[in-house]
């Protein structure tokens, strides 16, 4: 049945029918499968009027909008690119991104997640069935009827529960194969021993029976299972999402000519075309062309840095001037860039030491479940010399204090929150992360690209001469250089007229010159204007032989830094500023605002040895950076956040990654991360006091499978309604 | 009690045939856009003929 309905429509029929064409189609492209962002798309008629529009192009064979995912899925003819497609949507008014489809297929059937939404259906419909038998037999079924109730109620609980109770006992042996005890172990025990004993007593047309309790704990865990898995399934997919954003391509020349890659498919020795605002895609030398990089994501350093011939450059830097060509030394996992990965997995081994509340629960929770099981057995099996009275008072023991309320407990109140914080623009990635970050109490923060934007402004625009601005303006509007680019801006905004210089050209790597009044005009580099350099960021104007004029620059502050270092340390946490900027740079910024310590020119494994030192005097740090220079320490760190604009490498290291480009939820996750760890808590609390009053019942053997059954429901009950009081 | 016979079967096949139904649903990828098939039944683009 499936196999006929799953067929997707890209499926080639043709294809499929000539084996022959195979041998073509190594030579032939594969059809091409576009996806891309809409993150503006919001109603029915943004759905029909873009698939209208990609349809109606002739070589897309079908397009079809996702309104939940915000994605358009495009199969086309192999020779339409992703550009095309983006450009035709962004013609319609709508803001269009491409996808890396190679990065989305994982996301795109979550196998996982059906899995367990099947089990809990099946769960479901046999304990609303169960119970309902369950029900004539409290209100007084007997005899004959009772039994037929019984073997009903056993065909359907059995069946059932050896399809849906499959995710626990895979977990309870994988435990107990380890040697170790977690939550799944009692589950397990409680239902196979609730089911043998009722399989027992039903064959002597005994009078309790507990199919319905046992297919009931089935269900109840199954949906805190199937609750867990979702939140993390949408974090996970929305991380992606974050991954698929940079496709990953590069410009090859091969004999001369220009030809689209993907990284993958680069080699050593390969020469490749960087464009001005390229990041470079490997680590390599390079062989032609002058430029600056800007290198501030791998060190933190915002000042670019020249590039000539013949110089190294490493993959994730920025090129921002000139167009260079570079020869491949080192490709995909040999880049400088992968290698710091055997950096974040040292320091991860240390953070899986974290036990979760849950797990620490069930250290405690689970021997003693066991203990008290076995000794009322034993107890009843000395006072009676009874088997079959001593194991239904086993089982009922079982059964109260099967861990139903402590399985919804936790996943309950971290969806709850996790949604919550999702709304607010961050994503939890780990399931831990939320308690973790309760426990935070010394927030590190990175300087470049986390508390400030990377976007360098101008300072000294009130003391610069008018004519000299002027002069500066008309150059740098001939530039792309990000700092050409804040002199354009300022100068905009201040009023400021352009001055006629002519013969205006851009000296890649330098800077730009021109001719004012008959004399040579440049504005650039310390060294080509032969200026002194500084040790803040600067340009300089020379006008013929005058003095140069220096033009500073300071970053400008991410949106929402400001609030976000001031709630924490409203919050009395310790806020520490590690940077591998400059010691005036980092000192400004840390003045402006108000970080009592802060650590300049830090190397990225400084950065992680500082982290570490402060976790071994006990406190548990929050670590908060975008740059490859900070991954190790994201992954150092008790808990980590990273930017959306942040290199992948850290953004992978990190716990929770910010969406937006605000900095100010961060003291408010820390808030709500207190409040649903103190939920969590308290709900863990809860189902102690139900196991409280309802344990002595059953080991006293007065537990009916009624009673089972009301505290189970209830305690399940008001375990979620208390998560969903979070706010 | 004879009732019963007729009675728990149907019921038990009521119960199978909403499992069969929900187990289709999830099958035929119909959870995968639910904002956007809520808002696509409003727009009568393809009312004549289905989508293929």
């Amino acid at each position: 049945m499936t196999a006929t309905l799953r067929a997707t429509p890209s499926a080639c029929p043709a294809c499929a029918a000539a084996p022959a064409a195979e041998a073509l189609a190594a030579r032939a492209l594969p059809d091409a499968r576009i996806a891309l962002s809409l993150p503006t798309i919001h109603c029915a008629a943004c759905i029909s009027k873009i698939e209208a529009a990609l349809n109606a192009h002739e070589q897309v064979r079908s397009a079809r909008v996702n309104l939940t995912l915000k994605r358009a899925s495009i199969d086309a003819a192999p020779d339409v690119t992703a550009e095309e497609m983006r450009a035709l949507v962004e013609g319609l008014g709508y803001e269009a991104h491409e996808l890396d489809a190679g990065t989305l297929s994982a996301t795109a059937t979550d196998k996982a997640g059906r899995d367990l939404l099947m089990r809990l259906a099946v769960a479901g419909f046999a304990s609303m069935n169960v119970m309902l038998l369950s029900v004539s037999v409290w209100s007084g079924a007997e005899a004959a009827t009772r039994d037929l109730f019984h073997w009903i109620s056993a065909a359907i609980t059995l069946p059932a529960i050896a399809f849906s109770g499959v995710p626990f006992f895979r977990n309870a042996c994988a435990a107990l194969r380890q040697g170790r005890l977690n939550m799944d172990v009692p589950i397990t025990l409680a239902i196979l021993l609730a089911v043998i004993t009722s399989l027992w007593e039903t064959s002597l047309s005994g009078e309790h029976a507990y199919f319905d309790a046992a297919i009931a704990l089935t269900f109840f865990l199954l949906a805190g299972r199937y609750l867990d898995h979702r939140t993390r399934a949408i974090a996970r997919s929305a991380a992606e999402e974050l991954t698929a954003l940079e496709v990953p391509r590069a410009t090859r020349l091969r004999e001369r000519a220009e030809e689209v890659v993907g990284i993958a498919d680069l080699s050593i020795g390969d020469l490749i075309l960087v464009r001005p605002g390229g990041r470079m895609p490997v680590d390599g030398v390079i062989v032609a062309g002058t430029s600056e990089i800007d290198r501030s994501l791998l060190t933190g350093e915002t000042l670019p840095v020249f590039a000539g011939e013949g110089q190294q450059v490493s993959a994730g830097e920025v090129n921002l001037t000139g167009p260079l060509t570079i020869r491949a030394t080192a490709v995909g996992a040999e880049t400088s860039l992968h290698r710091m990965a055997d950096l974040v997995a040292i320091a991860e081994s240390g953070r899986s030491r974290y036990t979760s509340l849950a797990d620490s629960a069930a250290k405690l929770y689970a021997p003693g479940v066991h203990i008290l099981s076995g000794l009322s057995f034993l107890g009843w099996y000395l006072y009676t010399w009874d088997l079959r009275t001593a194991l239904n008072i086993a089982a009922a023991v079982l059964i109260i204090t099967c861990p139903c309320a402590l399985g919804l407990a936790v996943p309950a109140v971290t969806t709850a929150a996790s949604g919550r914080l999702f709304r607010r623009g961050m994503l939890i990635k780990h399931e831990t992360a939320l308690e973790r970050l309760a426990q935070v109490d010394t927030v590190v923060f990175d300087k470049t690209g986390t508390l400030t934007s990377g976007m360098p402004r101008l300072t000294n625009l009130d003391t610069l001469p008018r004519d000299a601005m002027e002069l500066a303006l008309a150059l740098s509007q001939a530039s792309a250089h990000p700092l050409a680019q804040a002199i354009t801006l300022a100068g905009r905004d201040g009023g400021y007229v352009t001055a006629e210089v002519s013969d205006i050209s851009e000296v890649p790597g330098y800077g730009t010159k021109g001719v004012f009044e008959g004399q040579d005009v440049r504005l650039g580099r310390a060294s080509w204007v032969g200026a002194a350099p500084r040790a803040e960021t600067a340009t300089f104007l020379r006008v013929g032989e005058a003095a140069p004029v220096a033009l500073t620059f300071a970053d400008a502050l991410r949106p929402g830094a400001e609030e976000a270092v001031e709630a924490l340390v409203r919050q009395g946490k310790r806020v520490i500023l590690m940077s591998g900027d400059t010691t005036p740079a980092v000192e400004a910024l840390a003045v402006r605002l108000g970080i009592a310590q802060w650590l300049a020119e830090a190397l990225p494994a400084d950065k992680a040895a500082r982290v570490k030192a402060l976790s071994d005097q006990g406190a548990h740090v929050l670590m908060v950076g975008d740059g490859l220079n900070d991954t190790a320490a994201l992954a150092a760190a008790h808990v980590s956040i990273s930017p959306a604009s942040a290199l992948d490498a850290a953004r992978v290291a990190s716990d929770i990654v910010l969406l937006g480009n605000d900095l100010s939820p961060i003291g408010a996750a820390c808030e709500t991360a207190r409040a649903a760890t103190r939920r969590i808590r308290e709900n863990f609390r809860i189902a102690t006091v139900y196991n409280i009053v309802a344990v002595p019942l059953a080991v006293a053997g007065l537990c009916s499978p009624l009673i089972a059954a009301l505290a189970m429901s209830a305690s399940s009950i008001t375990v979620s309604l208390n998560a969903l009081r979070l706010r | 009690m004879n009732v019963l016979a007729y009675l728990i079967p149907i019921s038990l096949i009521l119960g199978g045939v909403g499992l069969v139904a929900f187990v289709y649903t999830v099958r035929s990828n119909q959870y995968d856009d639910p904002e956007g098939d809520a808002r696509r039944i409003l727009s009568d683009d393809w009312d004549d003929r289905p989508k293929p």
